[in-house]
């Protein structure tokens, strides 16, 4: 046995670096949770690292995980061993593949981080709904129920498989295990040789296709034949079961690490024992070791390989003396008679006792748990335990939820606490940008490589992408971990957020007699009288110690900024004693060092600077013995909130969703819409302070606000009347005049981005530092702007057939989407905002999944709102690649519906009045006037229809708002729209039907954090192009102006703002599909987005980004709306770290691709004006 | 004829060198420099703050990890990713192995702490001087002027006790005592004085109410400033003198050096008329001198000092006196 090597690491990372050692292709596809196996072994190939034989892997992004299964497929027929990595519906959209890899009998693994299968709504956390849904292909399936496991297992799949031939999935939770932080033992390279037969490998390339040796794969067969073929494989199936055993007998050997099929676990004389795979068996395994202990007749059988299911094997594990089996699914087969592990179990062991194989038959049960990581604690486990060993057990239970609709669930005792003292425990309560995860993750890391402690940590983000709350769990302890859920008791509580105290009970996992750790601008002698009452009683009641540091100070006076990561790690481990004080220190500084030494030793010294403070700032409060607070934690939403956003969305927002019951919940996934109102989050520290006499009125800072918290509006001065003490106005100009006009912030809405008061062009001529738009400090500003921010509420917006189509008047329209959880300085959520503007009363959008359906529908709270008459965008999301093909759908029910409205109107004209139905068949619907008076008009048909007694004035007046003309919009990113869904948008855009398409085009996947798409440009980084893009941008526009029917523009708001707004009032007026690419800057781009609207206008400059519109039949039908390049591409690319990094890291090849980019744009740049010259011959 | 000069302790060809410029910045006009004649070059200064500002500006990028579920990162980080000076100091050794003349490193900051670091990163990389371009401007008027000079001075001393190269220190004019400024230098061990920095001096965008950082070329005239301080410190210092700002023709050439530099550097002039301007200038002072047969260039050398004028008064206020009579 080789020397062993701790190491603190993830899933993703423990598996992929097996898979990526083991193969020498590698097809990817980015996707929640499974992207980080991509992104890696995509690293270590551009860094050439080699593969055990010397050879670097080609890992290659394909343009769906359908496409990835392909190459997969095609590459093991070609003969290389070869793997993929994948979740969810990803896993889903590999399945035809997958029937065939196995269906030929081809030796391969792919490695699948266990996600939930959208549903009625989409989750990205783990479940085995996926997993489950790939059963049948003929997949092997081995499952892995830790942070070791997967690392282990990964290497006996691939083993296995080339001796079986049957392909494996290797499966592991999702987040859970995929993104649990834990020290495992390292596989060397010489326990990964040993296992690799090269004789099977080398019999894996003898069965590819070869000209050399030619035959045919992959026939058609008729009825007389296929049947047979099917059941040739059967040998291979019976016996892979002790293939796999075998390896992993063989595994035993060499590492010490042994495992069985199925791992029983418990009592030897058991009465009842549990069956299930994946983390929960882990979990199961320590409560059952517990219950034991306790004298309890209980075990586990942890299920590792599921298909083929060996009934032998299972029955071997099963203790004879068992009463009692209960199987745990985690996915729910609704309608199935029971979940399909559970089946198997059953199906097992009633053939097993007819076969008299087993003496006795036990009961057995089934159960759900964990649906989308739903927690599964030793409580619960224990109530599963007792609801079996109860006179009349529920059968197909649940277990984990409140179920108080059909009382499926189990109950269980939340007190339960099974873990033993001497296993530390600590919560950390941070902001996504103050470094907290990594500075944890950093503590494991130290801790688990410097000690012999073993070493957990778990990471709970919330669903916003700013200003998000992130929780961290750690454990430490002298066994290994198998707690496979949340600390629930902790002995070490951070907050390095005071705000924080307001809206979360921080204290909650905090044990009696624990220690508390505030971040507080108050020193230890004045902190205690500022403390809400009920932190108070939380120190009192479970009497802790408690310390505060000034963390911001100590980072600003080390130069550190808001990055207080590295202090707050001093002051844990200053406190917690998990190491000497000396020794944590060093490791501190030497993981800084790690961290930073790369990137500029002047930020080591920074760092260490800020450590060195941290220890002489840390100060424990002398706990007063009664409660002084002066208030209490404020109610999570406003009394005048909805009643369902009182009871169910302020319970999920005050992180308390776990509580609530299963008739809490709408059963079909629909919610209300509009709830971001409700969420005052307040995460700006400077919000913009408008200055009425110099602001010129072009509303640039409302139409630039990503999160529309800063609005516009005209109303007349008669309503001055109302307005609170304090109140900003001034007269309207130009074209506003004779009204008053008012620029109003929402203060606890804002982010504080600053790209209001950076776009604002008004400055006073005596002092030009200070603009019609400054930043102030939210504190000296909150009470009062919410006060006016109340008031401008209540304003009436003015009517929008009295504005006209340009970026001023489109922001005196109502925003019909506000306040989402985007990124500060998002550069998509302006042009979605705009697009409620101008259609939003009479939208329907299809989202497809990614950023912009993440802050367009993830719970708690939704930003789609409706205006004051209830009107606004009805918005879905279906899927990633089906969003064309979805919103095509709508457009089909739309006209459907329409022209059933219609032709009822015809059949009705005699009783309705022939001139107004003749009005409304003929309205032209192209203008808001048009729009407006057709909405008159069909209120008055409304109206006259109820005086109508036939069937069909009732059938009309149900369906007569389809007479006023909906607007069908497909929303959706680069990589939906040039890469997974290209396909559908293709299909889409050569129809002729009227529908319109925003492309938020990024130039990357943003939501699964910056994977390279067909939009990415050449010379730039982006995950899955680490060694930067070598070919040139796809050119999404000029495939569908090819088309010559299809209306399409390019826009950049902050480059042309009414230009965009031109285009999509000249794309939803133009009768057939018009596509919008829209030039979206984001945080993947690598620079601070306070810069956003600086640096679209360099990409249009550069002609990085023409703007341009073509208008099928119009002449020239190609107008080029940009000059040509004015600024080196340079000068636009260097701003951004995705070019300049390239440029660091390999200057020669980042000026090859550079100067290739450069011709790039100027071709493009000259084909277009060619055309637009061309265009403009041909159509006179 | 010995064209032949010494600055900050180094034996150089001729007093014509290259001074810190974009285009010392490029591996082929550094050799295009020593084809035409360059004595030395003086490679493009490396900024400390802007250093310091691209590490925190990547470390920024952090911001925006470990927040959020299915992004634990946005940016690709490639392999060997280099950033703080290594980028210059591949250039140092690049320019070195390209040229034979010596070759000048410079290091341009504010205030303390990296100073020591990144010279000795010089030193390494093979660079066979320093210049010290200390760029410091009290615009807060917090600071008094002691203290400003005390501070100059302690970076100078510490370079010096970290490296063994020979240091030369750049000035700006912005010194109530520019002597004794440059006798403090002196004294805290500068072997070269490089006088004066043109600084980056702000404009005025009157449209956008911008003020706006450029860089104008400099002229013959910029030149005159230079003489008066040149004349004043020569003798009263040990340290050589080079002249920056304003040397464009053989003639300017000529008088800085009379003034008391032994060197003279050029940035303007090369970047209008190319490397091999230097060349152009060289012959001219050959010429220059071979007429009024001169025979060295260490003869002419503070010739026309304040020390050894005929007229030192000219330099004085009565210099100022009899111009504004002139007339």
């Amino acid at each position: 046995m080789s020397e062993t090597r701790m190491i603190t690491w993830d899933a993703n990372q423990a598996t992929a670096h097996v898979a990526y050692r083991t193969n020498e292709v590698i097809a990817i596809y980015p996707i929640t949770p499974a992207s980080p196996m991509g992104e890696h072994a995509d690293a270590w190939s551009a860094r050439n690292h080699p593969n055990l034989w010397g050879d670097v892997p080609q890992v290659v992004e394909m343009q769906s995980e359908g496409g990835a299964a392909g190459a997969v497929h095609g590459a093991l027929q070609a003969g290389a061993l070869t793997t993929t990595f994948t979740a969810s519906q990803g896993l889903l959209l590999m399945i035809p593949n997958l029937y065939k890899i196995a269906g030929e009998l081809t030796s391969g693994v792919i490695h699948v981080a266990a996600r939930t299968i959208a549903t009625h709504a989409l989750s990205i956390f783990g479940d085995h709904s996926d997993v489950m849904a790939a059963r049948q292909t003929g997949m092997a399936m081995l499952a892995s129920g830790s942070v070791q496991e997967a690392h282990d297992f990964a290497l006996i799949a691939q083993a296995a498989t080339l001796e079986a031939r049957v392909p494996f999935i290797h499966f592991f939770d999702g987040f859970r295990t995929s993104h649990e932080v834990s020290k495992t033992v390292m596989l060397s390279d010489e326990q990964m040789r040993a296992m690799i037969d090269l004789d099977l490998v080398e019999a894996h390339r003898q069965r590819a296709l070869n000209p050399e040796r030619p035959f045919i794969r992959g026939t058609a067969q008729n009825p007389d034949v296929f049947f047979q073929s099917r059941e040739a494989i059967n040998p291979f199936y019976d016996r892979a079961p002790d293939v796999v055993q075998k390896t992993m007998d063989r595994f035993a050997e060499l590492t010490g690490r042994r495992y069985r099929l199925f791992d029983y676990v418990g009592h030897p004389e058991a009465e009842t024992v549990l069956v299930l795979m994946g983390s929960g068996a882990e979990t199961a395994h320590e409560t059952v070791d517990w219950l034991v202990g306790q004298g309890r007749k209980v075990g586990v059988i942890k299920v590792r390989l599921y298909r083929p299911f060996s009934l032998e094997h299972l029955v071997a594990a099963l203790p004879a003396t068992a009463r009692n089996v209960v199987v745990l699914d985690r996915t729910k087969e609704p309608g199935a008679g029971g979940e399909p592990l559970y089946l198997d179990v059953l199906a097992a062991l009633t053939e097993a006792h007819g076969a008299g194989r087993l003496d006795r038959m036990p009961r057995v049960l089934g159960g759900r748990y964990g649906l989308s990581s739903k927690e599964f604690t030793p409580a619960m486990i224990r109530g599963v335990f007792d609801n079996a060993e109860a006179e009349a057990p529920k059968n197909h239970f649940t277990v984990g939820i409140i179920d108080d609709v059909t009382h499926r669930s189990l109950d269980w005792d939340e007190d339960l606490d099974i873990e033993p003292p001497d296993v530390k425990r600590a919560i950390f309560y941070g902001l996504g940008s103050d470094g907290t995860v990594g500075a944890n993750k950093n503590t494991i890391k130290i801790i688990g490589e410097e000690t012999d402690f073993h070493a957990q940590g778990y990471f709970v983000y919330d669903s916003k992408k700013s200003g998000a709350i992130t929780v961290s769990h750690l454990r430490f302890g002298p066994r290994p971990i198998r707690s496979a859920y949340l600390v629930r008791r902790a002995q070490f509580v951070a907050c390095h957020q005071w705000v924080f105290l307001e809206k979360i009970d921080v204290l909650e996992a905090a044990e009696e007699g624990g220690t508390f750790l505030l971040n507080s601008i108050y020193g230890p002698d004045e902190v205690w009288d500022h403390l809400p009452r009920e932190v108070q009683e939380g120190i009192l009641r479970k009497k802790l110690r408690f310390y505060v540091i000034d963390a911001y100070r100590v980072a600003r006076d080390a130069g550190m900024g808001g990055r207080i990561n590295t202090i707050m790690q001093t002051c844990y481990f200053a406190i917690s004693g998990v190491l000497p004080r000396d020794q944590a220190i060093a490791q501190i500084k030497q993981a800084i060092r790690k961290t930073y030494g790369a990137k500029g030793e002047d930020l080591v010294e920074m760092n260490f600077k800020a450590v060195d403070s941290a220890l002489a700032h840390l100060h424990e409060v002398a706990v007063p013995d009664r409660i002084t607070a002066s208030w209490t934690r404020p109610p999570v939403v406003s009394d005048e909130a909805p009643d369902f956003v009182q009871k169910v969305t302020a319970t999920i927002m005050a992180r308390q969703g776990d509580r609530l019951p299963v008739s809490a919940f709408p059963p079909d996934g629909t919610w209300p819409a509009g709830t971001t109102r409700w969420e005052k989050r307040s995460i700006a520290q400077e919000i913009p302070i408008w200055d009425p006499d110099l602001c010129i009125q072009c509303n640039k800072c409302a139409l630039v606000c990503p999160h529309a918290a800063i609005r516009v509006k005209t109303y007349d001065e008669a309503e001055l009347a109302e307005a609170p003490e304090g109140w900003q106005h001034m007269p309207g100009k130009a074209d506003l005049k004779g009204l008053a006009f008012t620029v109003q912030v929402s203060p606890d809405d804002c982010t504080g981005c600053t790209q209001c008061a950076r776009v604002c062009p008004a400055k006073d001529k005596s002092n030009p530092r200070h603009k019609a738009l400054d930043m102030a400090p939210l504190v000296d500003h909150r009470e009062r702007e919410n006060t006016n921010w109340a008031f401008f509420e209540k304003l009436a917006w003015k009517t929008p057939e009295k504005l006209r189509t340009n970026a001023k008047h489109s922001q005196l329209r109502e925003p019909l989407f506000e306040f989402s959880g985007a990124c500060a300085g998002c550069g998509e959520t302006p042009y979605i905002k705009l697009l409620t503007q101008l259609f939003g009363d009479r939208l329907l959008i299809a989202n497809a999944t990614g950023c912009s359906s993440i802050y367009g529908g993830n719970l708690p709270t939704t930003p789609y709102t409706v205006n004051a008459d209830g009107r606004g965008p009805a918005w879905s999301n279906s899927l990633f690649e089906d969003n064309a093909e979805f919103g095509f759908g709508f457009r089909l029910a739309v006209d459907q519906v329409t022209a059933t409205a219609r032709r009822l109107l015809r059949e009705l004209a005699g009783e309705l009045g022939g001139s107004l139905v003749g009005a409304i068949l003929d309205a032209p619907q192209e203008t808001d006037a048009d729009i407006a008076a057709q909405r008159e008009r069909v209120a008055l048909l409304v109206k006259r229809l109820g005086g109508i007694d036939r069937p069909e004035a009732g059938q009309l007046a149900r369906i007569a708002d389809y007479l006023v003309r909906k607007s069908v919009w497909l929303v959706g990113g680069d990589g939906w729209a040039y890469d997974i869904g290209y396909g559908g948008l293709d299909h889409v855009l050569a129809s002729d039907r009227d529908i319109n398409i925003l492309v938020m085009d990024t130039q990357v996947y943003s939501n699964t954090g910056g994977q390279a798409s067909k939009a990415t440009p050449r010379a730039a980084v982006a995950k899955f192009a680490a060694a930067g893009k070598p070919v040139s941008k796809k050119d999404l526009g000029m495939l569908a102006m090819a088309y010559g029917t299809a209306y399409v523009a390019q826009v950049a708001f902050g480059a042309k703002d009414t230009h965009t707004v031109q285009a999509l009032a000249e794309a939803e007026a133009h009768r057939g599909p018009s596509l919008i690419v829209a030039y979206s800057h984001c945080i993947a781009h690598g620079y601070d987005l306070a810069h956003g609207i600086e640096q679209q206008k360099r990409a249009v400059d550069s002609g990085f980004w023409p703007l341009y519109r073509f208008r099928p039949g119009a002449t020239p039908q190609l107008q080029l709306d940009s000059r040509p390049p004015r600024i080196p591409l340079r000068d636009f690319a260097y701003q951004e770290a995705r070019f300049g990094m390239l440029r660091r890291a390999d200057k020669d090849r980042a000026d090859k691709l550079l100067a290739l980019a450069e011709e790039d744009v100027a071709r493009r740049f000259e084909m277009y004006q060619y055309l637009a010259r061309h265009g403009a011959d041909e159509n006179k | 004829m010995d064209l032949t000069t010494t600055f900050m302790g180094l034996e150089l060809a001729n007093p014509i060198v290259p001074g810190a410029s974009p285009l010392t910045d490029d591996v082929d006009n550094c050799r295009r420099l020593e084809d035409a004649g360059a004595a030395a070059i003086v490679m493009r200064s490396l900024f400390m703050e802007q250093v310091l500002r691209e590490q925190q500006e990547l470390a920024s990028f952090a911001a925006h990890e470990e927040s959020f579920a299915e992004a634990t990162s946005f940016v690709a980080e490639p392999t060997d990713f280099a950033l703080g000076p290594d980028e210059y100091l591949e250039k140092v050794r690049a320019i070195k192995e390209a040229v034979d003349v010596p070759v000048i490193a410079s290091l341009n900051g504010t205030h303390g702490g990296r100073w020591t670091r990144y010279a000795k990163l010089m030193e390494q990389a093979g660079a066979d001087g320093i210049e010290l371009n200390l760029y410091h401007l009290p615009l807060d008027g917090s600071e008094d002027p002691v203290s400003v000079e005390q501070r100059y001075r302690d970076v100078v001393t510490e370079v010096k006790k970290q490296v063994d190269l020979p240091v030369a220190v750049k000035l700006t004019f912005f010194h109530s005592s520019p002597v004794h400024m440059a006798r403090k230098m002196d004294e805290a061990g500068a072997d070269g004085l490089v006088l004066f920095n043109r600084l980056y001096l702000p404009d005025i965008d009157i449209e956008e109410l911008d003020v706006q950082p450029r860089l104008h070329l400099s002229t013959s005239g910029t030149l005159r400033l230079r003489l008066l301080w040149v004349a004043a410190c020569f003798g009263r210092i040990e340290a050589d003198m080079a002249v920056t700002g304003g040397i464009h023709t053989a003639t300017d050439a000529i008088k800085a050096i009379m003034a008391g530099a032994s060197t003279c550097q050029m940035a303007s002039a090369l970047l209008q008329n190319g490397p091999d301007h230097v060349a152009t200038v060289l012959r001219d002072i050959r010429a220059w001198m071979e007429e009024h047969e001169y025979e060295s260039v260490r003869q002419m050398c503070g010739s026309m000092s304040l020390e050894r004028s005929p007229e030192p008064e000219a330099y004085e206020r009565a210099n100022y006196l009899r111009v504004l009579h002139a007339w």
